[in-house]
C-alpha cells in the first residue's frame, strides 16, 4: 500500500545574506493514513520547515529546492497554484504555535472556522456552522453554541488554541500538521489541550504530523517518531520502541532529560535561614492584590524553588525581594537585617549579596558590551578590581562557568542560548552573592542545554554555598535541583515544604493538579492520568455528570511580565 | 578602514548619496577656495548665458551662479546642520530623560511634546518669526525646537524598548545610576535608529529652512543660500531661462544623497538585528 | 463608558486642549513683541494721541487675560479684526482665500488619495517586483525634492516650454469649474505628486507590516484564495493605519499649499499668510495663522478618530 503522504530527499534552503543555506539537508518522511508522526528536535532542527513543507509551503525567505512531496498521488512541488489550494484546509490543514497571532482579529472564531469549507464550496455556511458547534463540543469548549460568535482576543489561550484545532477539523482533513500547539501553554491547559487533540484525531482517523521539542509530550500522541538535528534525521522508529531502546547517543540523551534529582539537604541546616519573606503582599496599583500574604525562608546553601503556573505571582515575589516592586505589607528579611523596601534605598553590599539570573539570556546581556565589559563592570562596581587583576579574575570566572577563556572578547551575540546563559551565571557569581534568585532560567533554552545550566548550578552551590530562590513553572526543574518547595496559585501559597514531603502524597489539590500535568516519558501517561482523573470524578458525583476535565482554577490575567 | 570595507560592499545606491554627500561637504569646507568669483561680486550681465567664464551663467543681478552655489551649499549646509544637532540635542536628552524617569516627568514631557506637534510645523514658524523678526538665531532656535518633538518621539521610543529590556533591570539591581544606565546600557543601543533619524530630521530641516528662505523669511540677501537664490530667480522662469532650477536641484540632490545614505544604514541595521 | 467611547473621548479632549494652547499661545506671542505693538507699527513719529487711539482700537489697553477672551470671542463669531496694513476687515480678506485654499487642498486630495492607496497597495503585494522597486525609488526621490523644486519642473516643461498651462494659477468667483480646474492645475500636480510619495510610502508599509502577520500565514494555509486573503484576512486590519496616513497626509496637504500658492501666485490664505509675515501685520498673521492650525489639529483629530474606530480589538472589547 502506497503511503498518503510520502516526501522523498527532500532540501529547503533559507536565504541568509544573499546565499542560500540548506535547513532541511535531504529528508525522507512518510505518514500512513491514521497515523500519528512525531517530529523531535531542539530549535533550529528545521522540525517546523520540515512540517510546513508537506503542504508545499515554505515561509517567506525559503524555498524547496529539490525533493519530492507527493500527498495522495500526486507530486505537490510539481502542483499548480488552484490545486494546491484546493489540497491545504481541504486536506491538509495547520494549527499554528501562537493561536493569539494565528486568529485574525477582526473576524470572529465561528466565521473563520466556517470560512474553509464554505470558500472551497464543500458545505453551506449553515452546515459548515453546525459541524463546527459540534467539533466544539467535542473539544469540551464552554458553551459551544455561543463562542464562536466570540473575537480571538476574546478568549483564552487554552480554548483559543483548541478553537484552532476545530478550525483544522472543519473540512475532515487527511493530514493536520500540529506545530507546538502546547509550547506557549501552561502544563494544566496543555493537558486540555492535548486530551482535545488527541481525541479528535482518535475520533475522525486523522493522520498528523506533531511537531515539538517535547518529546514527553509527543510521546502521548506519535505512534511513531522522528528526530531531527540540524536539518537531518538522527533516528526514526515506533514511539514504544524508540523509547525503550533508543538507538542514537543523541536520542539517548534527549530521553535522560528530566532524570537528574538529588536529595534535599534542608534537614542539614535547620535554622541557618539567610532571607525571610515576612507576610508580603504586593500589587502593581489597580487595586488587585497579585501576591497575598506570602512567607517564605530561605536556608543558607540551599535552593527553594517556586512553582506556580502564569498568573500566580511567583515572579511578582522575585521583584519584591529585589526591591524593583515595593511590597503593600510585609517585610523582606537579609542574614537577620531588614532590607528596605525600595531597591534605590538598598546600599551596595546588600545589593552584592543578591544577585538576579534571568529567563531570556538574550534579553539580559547587552549586545553592544564584550563579555570584557559584561563580568568586569560588577567587578570594578562592587570590587573596585582594574587592569589585569580584572582580566584575570574574568577568565576565572568564564572558567568557573565552563566557558574558553578567548569569550573575553566576543559579544553576546557571537554566543549559543546556553553560553549566554552561562554569561549571566557568571555575572551573578562575579559579586560574590549569598543568594542568586534564578527567574525561569532554563525556560527558554533547549532541553539538553537545560540540563546543563541545572547541572553548572548545582555544582556551583556545592562549591560557594550561595542559596538559590528559584522560580519556575516547570516541576521537573524542581524535582531536580530543589531542597524546599513553595508551590504558589493565583498569588497565595497553597503548600510549602522540603522537596520529599511535598511530592509525596497526599498534595494539596492544587499541586496535586499541578503534580499530575507534567508530561512523563510514557506513551500511556496521557491515558492513565485521563481514566485517574475520570475515576475520581465519578467518586465524587455518583451521576457521573457530563465529560468535562475536571474544573481547574482559571489562569488569571497574566502577571509574569 | 571598517567604514571603507563597508562602502565596498555597499550597493551603488549608497556609494551614489554618499558621493553626493561628500561632494557638497567639500564645497562647504573649501567653498573661498574653490569659488571662481567673490560671494557678492557683480560680474557679469543679469541672467547671462553659460559661458567659459560663467559656467552656470550669473543670477538677477549678475553674479556668478557657480559661485553663489558653492557658497549656498556652505550657508544652507552650515545652517541645517547646526540645527539639526542642536533639535536633537534637546529631543534626545530630554526623551532619554523621560524614558528612563518615567512618573511625571515622562508624563509632563510628553504632553508638551504632544501639544508642539499638533501644531503644524510651517504655520507655527511663520508666526514666530512674524513676531520676533526674521534672525537668523531664531531661525535655527525655532526649526530646532519645533523638530525636536519628533526627535523626543523617537528617542523616547527607542529608549522605552531598551529599557524593559532585563540587562537594564540587571544593572539598575547592580546598583548603577541613572547617567551610568543612560550612557553604557541604552545609548549604544539606541544609536542605530538614532543615526538613522538624524539623516531624515537633517533632510527635513534642510528643507524647512530652505522653504523659509524661499518664501523670504530665511538666510537674508546679499548672503548667498539656495532658498532664497531660488526666489530671487522665480522670475525668470517664465522667460525660459531655467537658472532658478540649479539652486532647486542643488538642494533636491543633496536630500536625495542623504536619504539614499539612510535607506542603506537602516537596511545594514535590520540586518545586524537578525 | 465602553473602552472606545472613552478613547475616542479623551482624543477629542486633548483635540480640545491643544487648540486652547494653540490659542493662547498665539495670543502671548503677539504679547511677548519687543516695545509696544502700536508703537513698532506706527513708528517714532507717531503722536501720543494715534498712539493711544490704536491702542484702545487693538485693545492694548485691557488687561491680558480680558484681550484674550475678547479675541478668542470675537474670533469665534469671525471677526477677527482689523488688518494694519490697509484697516481692512481681515474677515474679509481671509474668506475668499481659505475657501480657495481649500479648493485647491481637496481637489489635490482628490487625485492623490485614491492613487497613492492603489500604488501602496500594488507596491506592497508584489514586492521587491520591478515595479515596487521603481516606485519606491521614484517616491524616494519625489520626498527629497522641495515643494517649489517639482513646481518650478513643472512650470519649466509644461508651462514654459510647452506652453500648455498657465504657470500663475488666478481664480476667481465668476469662472466656471473646469476652467478653475484648468488654472490650478499646476498647483494641483504639485501638491498631488509631494503627497502621494509620502502617503504611498506609508501605505505600502502599513500593508506589508499586516501581511507578514501570522494571521494571514494561517489564511493561506486554509487554501484561501489571494484576493480573499488580501479583501478580507488583511483589508479591516489594514483599515486603520491606512485611514490614519490619509488623514494626517491632509492634514500636511492643508498646510503644504503654503509654497504651493507663493510659487503659482494662487490667491489664497497661504500667499495672504506670508505676505503679512514680511509686512509684519500681526492681527491677520494672528487669524490665518490659528485658521490653519485649527484645520490641522481638527484633521488630526479626525485622523486618530477614524483610526481608533477602524481598529478591530477596540471596536470589539472583551
Amino acid at each position: 500500500m502506497s503511503h498518503l503522504l510520502e516526501m522523498k530527499n527532500v532540501v529547503i534552503e533559507g536565504l541568509s545574506g544573499r546565499r542560500w543555506q540548506p535547513i532541511v539537508k535531504g529528508v525522507d518522511l512518510h505518514l500512513n493514513r491514521g497515523e500519528v508522526l512525531g517530529l523531535i528536535g531542539e530549535s533550529g532542527a528545521g522540525k517546523s520547515t520540515l512540517g510546513l513543507a508537506s503542504m508545499a509551503y515554505t515561509r517567506g525567505g525559503c524555498r524547496i529546492a529539490s525533493g519530492s512531496i507527493v500527498f495522495d498521488g500526486k507530486d505537490l512541488t510539481k502542483a499548480s497554484r488552484s490545486e494546491l489550494r484546493n489540497i491545504r484546509g481541504v486536506r491538509i490543514a495547520y494549527v499554528a504555535q501562537s493561536a493569539a497571532a494565528s486568529f485574525n482579529p477582526a473576524h470572529t472564531l465561528l466565521k473563520q472556522c466556517v470560512e474553509v469549507p464554505v470558500q472551497h464550496g464543500l458545505m453551506s455556511y449553515q452546515e459548515a456552522a453546525e459541524k463546527a458547534v459540534d467539533t466544539y463540543r467535542r473539544l469540551l469548549l464552554p458553551d459551544p453554541e455561543n463562542i464562536g460568535y466570540r473575537y480571538p482576543h476574546q478568549v483564552s489561550g487554552g480554548q483559543l488554541q483548541r478553537a484552532m484545532v476545530a478550525m483544522a477539523m472543519a473540512c475532515q482533513p487527511d493530514i493536520i500538521v500540529f506545530d507546538e500547539p502546547t509550547t506557549a501553554l501552561d502544563v494544566t491547559t496543555q493537558i486540555e489541550v492535548l486530551t482535545a487533540i488527541k481525541e479528535i484525531t482518535r475520533q475522525f482517523r486523522t493522520a498528523a504530523i506533531y511537531i515539538s521539542h517535547d518529546l514527553a509530550v509527543v510521546a502521548q500522541l506519535a505512534d511513531r517518531i522522528m528526530v531531527l538535528r540540524d536539518g537531518e534525521l538522527v533516528e526514526e522508529g515506533e514511539t514504544r520502541q524508540m523509547l525503550a531502546n533508543p538507538q542514537e547517543e543523541y536520542t539517548r540523551a534527549l530521553l535522560s532529560v528530566r532524570k537528574t534529582r538529588r536529595p534535599s539537604n534542608a534537614h542539614a541546616l535547620k535554622d541557618d535561614v539567610l532571607l525571610e519573606v515576612r507576610g508580603v503582599s504586593a500589587s502593581y496599583g489597580q487595586g488587585v492584590e497579585v501576591l497575598q500574604d506570602i512567607n517564605v525562608k530561605v536556608k543558607r546553601k540551599t535552593t527553594v524553588a517556586v512553582v506556580g503556573e502564569s498568573g500566580s505571582g511567583k515572579s511578582t515575589l522575585a521583584r519584591v525581594v529585589t526591591g524593583l516592586l515595593p511590597p503593600l505589607k510585609g517585610t523582606i528579611v537579609f542574614d537577620g537585617e531588614e532590607l528596605p523596601a525600595d531597591l534605590k534605598a538598598r546600599d551596595r553590599e546588600s545589593l552584592r549579596r543578591l544577585q538576579m539570573i534571568y529567563q531570556m539570556p538574550d534579553t539580559a546581556l547587552n549586545p553592544r558590551q564584550k563579555l570584557r565589559t559584561v563580568l568586569g563592570r560588577p567587578l570594578e562596581f562592587y570590587f573596585g578590581m582594574k587592569g589585569k587583576e580584572q582580566e584575570d579574575r574574568i577568565i576565572e570566572l568564564l572558567d568557573m562557568v565552563e566557558l574558553p577563556p578567548e569569550y573575553i572578547d566576543r559579544y553576546p551575540t557571537e554566543l549559543s542560548g546556553g553560553e549566554k546563559q552561562r554569561v549571566c551565571i557568571a555575572r551573578a557569581l562575579a559579586a560574590q552573592p549569598d543568594l542568586v534568585i534564578c527567574d525561569e532560567v532554563t525556560s527558554a533554552l533547549d532541553p539538553l542545554v537545560a540540563e546543563g545550566v541545572l547541572e553548572l548550578l548545582q555544582k556551583l552551590q556545592d562549591r560557594f554555598g550561595m542559596s538559590y530562590l528559584f522560580i519556575t513553572h516547570d516541576l521537573a526543574t524542581v524535582k531536580a535541583i530543589a531542597d524546599e518547595i513553595v508551590v504558589m496559585w493565583q498569588g497565595r501559597i497553597v503548600e510549602q515544604g522540603v522537596k520529599e514531603e511535598v511530592l509525596t502524597p497526599p498534595h494539596h489539590e492544587y499541586t496535586e493538579l499541578l503534580l499530575s500535568s507534567v508530561p512523563e516519558m510514557d506513551p500511556d501517561w496521557l491515558d492513565n492520568l485521563l481514566a485517574r482523573r475520570a475515576r475520581k470524578r465519578a467518586r465524587r458525583r455518583p451521576d457521573g455528570g457530563p465529560g468535562r476535565p475536571m474544573r481547574q482554577p482559571a489562569p488569571a490575567a497574566s502577571y509574569n511580565r | 578602514m571598517a567604514f571603507w570595507n563597508l562602502v565596498r560592499r555597499s550597493p551603488w545606491s549608497a556609494r551614489i548619496g554618499l558621493a553626493i554627500i561628500a561632494l557638497n561637504v567639500f564645497a562647504a569646507i573649501f567653498a573661498p577656495l574653490i569659488a571662481p568669483y567673490g560671494e557678492t561680486e557683480i560680474v557679469g550681465d543679469v541672467w547671462a548665458p553659460k559661458s567659459a567664464d560663467h559656467l552656470l551663467g550669473t543670477d538677477q543681478l549678475g553674479r556668478d551662479l557657480l559661485t553663489r552655489l558653492i557658497y549656498g551649499a556652505r550657508n544652507t549646509i552650515a545652517l541645517a546642520f547646526v540645527t539639526t544637532a542642536l533639535s536633537f540635542l534637546v529631543g534626545s536628552l530630554c526623551g532619554f530623560f523621560a524614558a528612563t524617569l518615567g512618573g511625571w516627568v515622562d508624563m509632563l514631557l510628553s504632553r508638551i511634546m504632544d501639544i508642539i506637534m499638533a501644531f503644524p510645523t510651517l504655520i507655527f514658524a511663520l508666526m514666530v518669526l512674524s513676531v520676533v523678526g526674521t534672525s537668523i538665531p531664531a531661525m535655527i532656535v525655532v526649526i530646532a525646537l519645533l523638530d525636536s518633538t519628533r526627535v523626543f518621539r523617537l528617542s523616547r521610543a527607542v529608549a522605552m524598548d531598551i529599557e524593559v529590556m532585563e540587562f537594564v533591570e540587571a544593572a539598575r539591581l547592580r546598583g548603577e545610576g541613572i547617567w551610568w544606565i543612560m550612557r553604557h546600557e541604552i545609548l549604544p543601543n539606541a544609536m542605530p535608529p538614532l543615526v538613522a533619524e538624524f539623516g531624515l530630521r537633517f533632510c527635513f530641516v534642510f528643507l524647512f529652512v530652505a522653504s523659509l528662505s524661499f518664501l523670504g523669511l530665511g538666510i537674508q540677501p546679499p548672503t548667498a543660500d539656495w532658498g532664497s537664490m531660488v526666489r530671487e530667480n522665480a522670475g525668470a522662469i517664465t522667460f525660459g531661462i531655467f537658472i532658478p532650477l540649479w539652486p532647486a536641484a542643488a538642494i533636491a540632490l543633496l536630500t536625495v544623497g542623504v536619504n539614499l545614505v539612510v535607506d542603506w544604514f537602516l537596511h545594514m541595521a535590520s540586518g545586524l538585528k537578525e | 463608558m465602553s473602552p472606545l467611547k472613552e478613547l475616542i473621548f479623551k482624543r477629542i479632549a486633548f483635540g480640545a486642549l491643544t487648540l486652547a494652547v494653540i490659542s493662547v499661545l498665539i495670543f502671548v506671542g503677539v504679547e511677548l513683541l519687543p516695545g509696544d505693538l502700536a508703537e513698532a507699527v506706527l513708528g517714532q513719529n507717531a503722536t501720543p494721541e494715534t498712539v493711544a487711539a490704536f491702542r484702545k482700537e487693538l485693545k492694548l489697553d485691557l488687561p491680558a487675560h480680558e484681550r484674550y477672551l475678547a479675541w478668542l470671542s470675537d474670533f469665534v463669531r469671525g471677526d477677527f479684526g482689523n488688518s494694519l496694513s490697509n484697516g481692512r476687515p481681515i474677515a474679509g480678506l481671509i474668506g475668499w482665500r481659505f475657501a480657495n485654499s481649500l479648493f485647491l487642498a481637496a481637489t489635490a486630495a482628490a487625485v492623490a488619495v485614491p492613487l497613492s492607496i492603489l500604488l501602496g497597495i500594488l507596491a506592497a503585494l508584489y514586492r521587491n517586483s520591478l515595479f515596487d522597486r521603481t516606485i519606491s525609488m521614484v517616491t524616494l526621490t519625489m520626498i527629497s525634492f522641495p515643494e517649489f523644486f517639482i513646481a518650478y519642473i513643472l512650470i519649466a516643461i509644461l508651462s514654459a516650454e510647452l506652453g500648455l498651462f498657465p504657470s500663475i494659477s488666478n481664480i476667481n468667483d465668476q469662472m466656471p469649474l473646469w476652467e478653475k480646474l484648468y488654472a490650478v492645475f499646476l498647483p494641483c500636480a504639485t501638491l498631488t505628486m509631494v503627497v502621494t510619495a509620502h502617503m504611498m510610502r506609508q501605505t505600502r508599509a502599513s500593508i506589508i507590516n499586516i501581511l507578514g502577520a501570522p494571521f494571514i500565514e494561517m489564511a493561506k494555509l486554509k487554501g484561501l484564495k489571494r484576493l480573499r486573503v488580501v479583501v478580507v484576512h488583511a483589508f479591516p486590519n489594514a483599515l486603520s493605519p491606512v485611514i490614519n496616513v490619509v488623514a494626517l497626509n491632509l492634514a500636511y496637504l492643508v498646510v503644504g499649499v503654503v509654497i504651493v500658492e507663493v510659487v503659482f501666485v494662487y490667491p489664497g490664505l497661504g500667499q495672504l499668510l506670508v505676505d503679512s509675515v514680511s509686512k509684519r501685520d500681526i492681527p491677520v498673521v494672528q487669524a490665518a495663522g490659528l485658521i490653519f492650525a485649527t484645520t490641522y489639529v481638527l484633521l488630526n483629530l479626525l485622523a486618530d478618530v477614524l483610526a481608533i474606530i477602524s481598529n478591530p480589538r477596540l471596536r470589539n472589547p472583551k
